[in-house]
């Protein structure tokens, strides 16, 4: 209790803020919501409360202070309100030869007009959250137990107010051929505060890779709260891509909580190409004998842009294996972070458990921190993480320019060996050459863009 | 082609260089022999631009041109080619990559135009069996996970590739074994034409049995104490380089 008090005194007026707005929109929140998802409301909101908005004395969040961002004035999304524009008419994923089940959502809404979702295998459903709550509750009855209230205040905040987001589910041994694509527009009219919630569930052998990407339609400032909770059944396989490109007056808050199953595989690659701010939470659970994670994650910024990842893997069963490569390119005077926290339970022999994090900064001015959290249990393990922060391979870079290559060609070459370890991990070939390309014009200084944007801005 | 004169050179404040004088003609093999640490690699590396090195005096003008004015870059699309002593692994940049970029790096700067994807791997395979080289290690990053003679072919298959005017070649037969010299020594002869001059740094001469140099030049500490034809190398090979210090006061 006593540690609880001072938690609270350090608790500032915005977490009050929020808690009061909670107050304040309570029947809006409850009002069209199914009981599995009215449920969880008010713990979350004591949980919140407990926690505050986190300040650096949060040893979860050292490197990235969310006060600010909290603290800006928003309009709070709750209802579900119609898209001004035809999304299928400003929008057109341009990736040659991408062929998805393709799903939009406005705002943190699941978008009404969902057309180009096209045929997907018996039994697989892809739909609003909403709906699947009130419609099917028997499907999410695991829903807000993968993602903990108690350990993350932003997790708290995110289940107190969460209406809709995606659901995907895959029944037993089906495999989804195409990828399912998920394109999450932010668009209001002023500065406005998002919450999504999504769910995905993975059957016992069902297969499905998933590729989210993150897009902001017009220059106002957005923060955006997001939570995704993934059941991988047993001898489950998905392929998880996330796509961030968004604007520099972007918060981007992203919770994602991997549930494995014995045998399952499961992978996950981020690429955060854009954006304001960015804190990417991946917390995996290794509640199965023989699974496989696998998770990979680029960023490339500057100006004053802020990337932090934070993984958590827990090996909870023998005989499971986990691989984490994270590389950042740094340029002007970004910042970024990375912790990456394994944990080894008791009894979880024969765990393969590595971890990597390789960083290259292009001036004095910017700053990686970079932590790696081992906590080992279990005595017959392999466990290994690296962490590197430095400049480009000098030697590597006069080898190219005695060849005849100048030298900010060399200088590109380099950065792109450098995240191509991470992008040949991607198995959709369309969407691996497009990612190279929008990497190579990152590197190059040209804003990358995947569509054709509204604006021509500096952002 | 090449002329250095009163060439003074520090590497973080120490002396290496001090007074090299060399005049290469088109056609020419000159052989630089000498023990370690004489200063052979830097002389090597300096004239290929490498930035750790001070020129303090002296100068270096290659076809007519001040060398030491222009960046890497522009020294090897001139011609200058330097076959490295430890060449760099680079993982993540394949190897067709790195040499469809550099041949047609090559080809701007003389204003020709640049080889499609498909005229470069035509190109690129004649050049392959002139040094033998294994198509395994061409899909490849640039030299990863290649053996010590597989990255000195590696070398040589770059230089047969970008066809240079002066070739440097940095200890090039270390670490090889009898099989890899003959065939690095093939294609260097292969090379070889009236209008080009090749510079062979080498602490040993064995591979000057097979590259046969017009003149042979030692240099000892920080200066070319010596030179003659080739006779000197066979020299050197018999006495060792004991001789060569006494005569200069060691």
């Amino acid at each position: 209790m006593e540690s609880n008090m001072s938690i609270l005194i350090e608790n500032t007026d915005v977490s009050l803020k929020y808690a009061a707005h909670y107050n304040s929109v309570k029947e809006v929140l409850f009002r069209n919501s199914a009981e599995e998802m009215n449920a969880h409301r008010k713990k979350a909101l004591q949980d919140f409360i407990t926690q505050g908005i986190p300040t650096r004395k949060n040893e979860n969040y050292k490197y990235t202070n969310l006060q600010p961002r909290f603290s800006s004035e928003f309009r709070y999304i709750h209802e579900r309100e119609p898209a001004e524009v035809d999304l299928h008419a400003v929008f057109r994923c341009d990736v040659p030869l991408l062929d998805t089940h393709l799903a939009f959502l406005f705002n943190g809404w699941f978008y009404e007009d969902n057309s180009k979702i096209g045929e997907l295998p018996s039994g697989v459903i892809l739909d609003s959250l909403e709906n699947v709550a009130h419609n099917n509750p028997g499907l999410i009855r695991k829903y807000a137990s993968l993602a903990q209230t108690e350990d993350d205040p932003l997790v708290a905040l995110n289940t107190a107010f969460a209406k809709d987001g995606y659901f995907l589910y895959v029944p037993e041994n089906t495999t989804v051929e195409l990828p399912v694509q998920l394109i999450n527009f932010l668009q209001a009219k002023e500065s406005a505060y998002v919450t999504q919630r999504n769910f995905i569930y993975l059957e016992e052998g069902a297969h499905v890779k998933v590729i989210s990407c993150d897009h902001t339609l017009n220059l106002n400032h957005y923060l955006n709260n997001s939570v995704t909770e993934i059941f991988a059944g047993p001898n489950a396989n998905l392929e998880y891509y996330t796509l961030q490109n968004q604007h520099n007056y972007t918060t981007s808050l992203n919770s994602v909580f991997i549930h494995q199953e014995k045998d399952s595989k499961v992978t996950t690659l981020n690429s955060s190409l854009h954006g304001g701010l960015i804190r990417n939470n991946l917390k995996f659970n290794m509640d199965g004998e023989n699974a496989e994670a696998f998770l990979y994650g680029m960023a490339f910024i500057d100006r004053k842009q802020h990337v932090d990842n934070f993984t958590q893997v827990i090996h909870g069963k023998p005989h499971c294996m986990s691989n984490q490569v994270y590389k950042n390119v740094l340029d002007d005077e970004s910042t970024g972070a990375f912790t990456g926290r394994i944990h080894v339970v008791r009894d979880a022999q024969k765990t393969n458990a590595f971890q990597r994090n390789n960083n290259i900064l292009l001036t004095d001015k910017a700053t990686m921190q970079s932590k790696p959290q081992l906590i080992i249990d279990a005595d017959d393990v392999k466990c290994s993480h690296g962490a590197t922060v430095g400049q480009i391979d000098e030697e590597a870079l006069f080898y190219l320019r005695a060849r005849g290559i100048d030298e900010a060609k060399a200088r590109l070459m380099m950065m792109n060996a450098f995240a191509y370890e991470v992008i040949q991990q991607i198995s959709i070939e369309p969407l691996r050459k497009r990612i190279n390309e929008l990497v190579d014009k990152r590197l190059r200084g040209e804003v990358a863009r995947c569509h054709d944007c509204a604006y021509n801005c500096e952002c | 082609m090449l002329s250095i004169k009163d060439l003074f050179v520090e590497v973080e404040g120490m002396e290496i260089l001090k007074g090299i004088n060399l005049v290469v003609k088109p056609g020419e093999i000159h052989a630089i022999m000498g023990p370690n640490g004489s200063g052979k690699s830097t002389l090597a590396n300096v004239l290929a631009g490498k930035e750790e090195y001070t020129v303090t005096h002296g100068e270096v003008t290659y076809l007519g041109e001040d060398l030491l004015d222009m960046a890497p870059e522009e020294r090897a699309q001139k011609g200058l080619f330097l076959s490295f002593q430890y060449p760099v692994e680079i993982p993540g940049v394949p190897m067709v990559n790195f040499l469809k970029t550099a041949v047609n790096e090559h080809r701007r700067s003389r204003g020709e135009k640049e080889l499609t994807a498909g005229e470069f791997l035509k190109f690129m395979r004649t050049k392959m069996e002139m040094v033998d080289m294994h198509a395994q290690l061409t899909n490849r990053s640039v030299n990863e996970g290649f053996s010590g003679g597989e990255k000195k072919k590696n070398e040589i298959f770059q230089m047969a590739l970008l066809e240079p005017r002066l070739a440097i070649l940095d200890e090039t037969d270390s670490g090889l074994d009898i099989d890899a010299l003959k065939t690095v020594a093939h294609g260097v002869n292969a090379l070889r034409n009236s209008g080009n001059a090749t510079i062979v740094v080498t602490h040993y001469q064995r591979l000057l049995d097979y590259i046969v140099p017009d003149h042979v030049h030692v240099l000892y500490g920080g200066k070319i104490v010596k030179s003659a034809g080739k006779e000197l190398a066979f020299e050197l090979e018999e006495k060792g380089y004991d001789w060569i210090k006494k005569e200069n006061g060691e």
